[in-house]
């Protein structure tokens, strides 16, 4: 066990699993039960996704806009998973694990230790991963629970804390002109479609703009 | 079985079905520029308009109330470069209070 590795990957999934306890609490919010808001930490364990089926279907969205938003944002994990499967290099149940820790921190991390060679990368991904998995799933459970304790969500600001997350989210990504005009553009089609389609439509309509933005991207660079 | 339970089951087994595809792939099949370019830009979409929708809508209307003020908070707190939980929980005590207030 290399120490300086460990050291690394807990400073990454402490206070990354600990936002699990704002998923929980918005979760909650939301109408999902606590097994319920336990069951998507445990299984779809991928933050961005998971607030996005939570956050759609609380709005009042149906079950295909919520699961289409959310599969939408799990994508990059299958880029993460082409990135890292050279490097681990397992099979059968140990694919299946690794899979279900393909997520940011864990490819982050991995990829951040390549110049100490792929035993180090193997390392930070596994430990990165499994610290992120446990802790993630911790702290949904109490956030859930306190969610559930607390009653109305306006009263505690968690109507807040949901827009904050996805913010918090996308902020990190608006590296560049592309980026930040694609942002705007989206919450402009978003509002403007609100009134007039099914919740959730609006959200998942603005994957069409991210194609646009993608295809013409030179445009603007 | 209730739509909130399909929305669980159906995310649960895509997100993992994406991510165990990419540990089977050859990975030259998803390297072309603008297949990683538009995989990069999707969450930027759908994550501003989630903000969007979750801070001005309720229901099909568009509304201005406490939400904002905390996303206001939030924006400032993301400027100042803090941490993920401060931007939350900031956003989050300022649409308490105000909601307090009203």
């Amino acid at each position: 066990m290399n120490r300086a590795t460990l050291a690394q990957s807990l400073s990454v999934s402490l206070p990354v699993g600990a936002y699990g306890i704002a998923f929980g609490a918005a979760s909650v919010a939301a109408g999902f039960t606590v097994l319920q808001s336990c069951l998507i930490s445990l299984l779809t364990f991928s933050g961005a996704s998971q607030f996005a089926l939570v956050g759609v279907m609380g709005s009042g969205g149906t079950a295909l806009s919520a699961t289409a938003t959310a599969s939408l944002l799990g994508t990059r994990n299958l880029l993460y998973g082409l990135q890292m499967a050279p490097v681990l290099r397992t099979r059968r149940l140990k694919k299946v694990i690794a899979a279900q820790l393909t997520i940011d921190e864990s490819t982050g991390v991995a990829i951040s230790l390549e110049k100490n060679g792929r035993e180090s990368m193997r390392q930070g991904f596994w430990y990165t991963g499994i610290g992120v998995y446990i802790f993630w799933n911790l702290f949904t459970l109490l956030g859930a629970l306190g969610a559930q304790a607390m009653g109305d969500p306006a009263a505690f600001g968690l109507d807040a804390a949901v827009p904050a997350a996805f913010l918090g989210l996308v902020w990190p990504r608006l590296t560049g002109k592309t980026e930040r005009l694609l942002a705007i553009s989206a919450v402009a089609f978003a509002l403007i479609a609100t009134p007039y389609v099914p919740a959730g439509v609006p959200i998942i309509s603005t994957a069409v703009l991210a194609v646009l933005f993608g295809i013409r991207g030179r445009v603007w660079k | 079985m209730d739509a909130l339970w399909i929305g669980l089951i159906a995310t649960s087994v895509i997100a993992f079905l994406l991510k165990y595809v990419g540990h089977s792939v050859p990975e030259k099949w998803l390297s072309h520029p603008r297949v990683l370019k538009i995989n990069g830009l999707i969450p930027i979409a759908l994550l501003s308009a989630l903000v969007a929708v979750q801070t001005f809508t309720n229901g099909k209307s568009l509304v201005i109330d406490q939400r904002l003020a905390g996303l206001a908070v939030a924006v400032i707190a993301l400027i100042l470069r803090a941490p993920f939980a401060v931007v939350v929980l900031s956003a989050a005590a300022t649409s308490a209070a105000l909601y307090h207030l009203q």
